[in-house]
């Protein structure tokens, strides 16, 4: 079975040592996605699996073989940017924009797990199920992104305007 | 990262069969393994991918049964666990970030290396990485490491914080070889380093973990975990606690409590639990019996802070725990 890429199957690459990160930039020159630390502290080449994010230079491509991987050139449809893409432009939510594809793809997957009411480290009552994304539920849940440039505060309102208590 | 095959198991007798007596390694979601093998580290020369294996979190006898291959943040988001055993929760969400919590198996989180930069870099000594080649953290920078249990060939620490949550709620683990099956208390799955501190457990070469139980255990319910590290999110533990205590009428009943950030493997407190069973839930005596846990630590150069950080977390835990008694 191929790895579907935004709805594009392609084929596992032979070699198991190639890491979906890798598979996407070098093989595929699909560069939406980048290499930050590629040691899994700094959450820059998150992607999408199944709508789960993930980080794509600790997963070795064959292992997710027969699975849908979305990455940042997957969510916008022709022109139209995907509306959190469009939030972090108007929030100022990057400076250099290395981290940002994977703030976003991370930021999605972060979105359906508080639909569904996982809890994280700052949940106050582990039997509640319902999460509002406060600003400080979204820095919790999005711990996992770092920003060099320090854009975390407009990236915390990109995401609290998109889809945080206040989200229209 | 040196060439290595892979095989996708089917099922866990697969799995042991594919890994033939441990020639190959077992993989789960890859997030210490793949990066410890692309260090050279870890020179794996075949890996059995076990995450086909059962994710099921399911009944048994009171308790839950887990899936080896279930994912770190399924554990946690689990209905069950949150209300039963609320500390196991706490310390999932406490551990690595959600996009490693995804991807994170439970075996995996079990068997995930220490985080001792020693360990991580080639040019350094290491006797867990090297046998007998020595260690550089004993006299280098060490104010992450062990100050129990720890010996005179390594200080490293394990750190998972799922695995403290599991040490203090007695779960077991079950385990799968080429002669069968077997059960073990996960107190006695991780060693202490001794003059063996290549090896971080005692299961045999081969040996696959299935499946870990949680007994059933009326005082987790209100159990709690606290975790002390640098950063507020996203950092390993200096020092964590889970604990859980049952009060009646002053008097603790019963009592777990486990450390994390401390040794080469999840510490249970056992000393401190002897001396606080049956005696008055006084903050005075939590302090007391976390001061004799601590007897026997031994500080290095730059984490000697830890013994009365430990002994301090672990009485204001007790303390926290005990006011909300009924």
């Amino acid at each position: 079975m191929p790895i579907v890429i935004n709805g594009v199957a392609t084929e596992v690459p032979p070699d198991p040592r190639v890491s979906l990160l890798d598979l996407l930039r070098e093989r595929l020159t699909m560069t939406g996605t980048k290499k930050g630390c590629n040691q899994g502290a700094c959450g820059a080449c998150t992607v999408l699996a199944d709508g789960e994010r993930i980080l794509s230079c600790l997963a070795l491509a064959v292992q997710y073989d027969g699975r849908r991987i979305t990455t940042v050139e997957g969510l916008s449809e022709n022109d139209t940017l995907h509306p959190l893409q469009q939030a972090f432009v108007e929030h100022d939510g990057f400076q250099c924009g290395y981290c940002t594809p994977g703030q976003i793809c991370s930021a999605i997957g972060m979105v359906a797990e508080a639909n569904r009411g996982a809890p994280c480290h700052v949940t106050a009552d582990l039997a509640e199920e319902t999460v509002v994304l406060t600003r400080e539920q979204i820095r919790e849940r999005m711990s996992g992104n770092l920003c060099r440039c320090g854009a975390h505060n407009g990236i915390v309102e990109a995401i609290a305007a998109t889809y945080g208590d206040g989200a229209s | 990262m040196r060439p290595f095959t892979y095989a996708r198991a089917a099922d866990a007798a697969d799995a042991v069969r594919l890994a033939d007596g441990g020639r190959a390694r077992y993989l789960g979601g890859g997030t210490n393994l793949v990066d410890l093998a692309r260090e050279t580290v870890e020179r794996p020369e075949a890996l059995v991918d076990v995450t086909g294996l059962s994710t099921a979190i399911e009944e048994i006898g009171g308790g839950l049964l887990i899936g080896a291959a279930a994912r770190n943040a399924a554990v946690a988001e689990h209905r069950a666990v949150r209300t039963r055993y609320p500390a196991l929760a706490r310390a999932i969400v406490a551990g690595a970030s959600a996009q490693i919590r995804n991807m994170a198996t439970v075996g995996g989180n079990i068997l995930q290396r220490t985080r001792c930069a020693y360990f991580y870099d080639d040019g350094s000594r290491c006797n867990k990485r090297r046998p007998e080649q020595g260690c550089d953290a004993i006299e280098g920078f060490n104010r992450g490491h062990a100050v129990l249990g720890a010996s005179a060939a390594c200080v490293a620490t394990h750190p998972s914080d799922m695995c403290v949550a599991l040490a203090a709620f007695d779960a077991t683990v079950h385990l799968r070889n080429a002669d069968g099956e077997r059960t073990l208390p996960i107190t006695d799955l991780h060693r202490l380093p001794g003059n063996r501190p290549d090896l971080d457990t005692v299961l045999e070469p081969g040996e696959l973990i299935t499946a870990v139980e949680l007994p059933a255990l009326a005082l987790a319910a209100s159990s709690a975990y606290r975790k002390v590290r640098d950063r507020a999110s996203y950092a390993f533990a200096l020092v964590s606690v889970a604990a859980a205590i049952e009060v009646t009428d002053g008097i603790v009943s019963d009592v777990r409590i486990a450390l994390g950030g401390v040794a080469h493997k999840p510490w249970r407190a056992w000393t401190a639990e002897a001396a606080l069973r049956g005696g008055p839930a006084t903050a005075e005596r939590f302090r007391r019996a976390a001061e004799e846990e601590l007897a026997s630590a031994v500080a290095l150069r730059h984490n000697a802070f830890k013994i009365e950080l430990a002994e301090r977390t672990i009485t204001t835990v007790l303390t926290d725990l005990a006011g909300e008694q009924p």
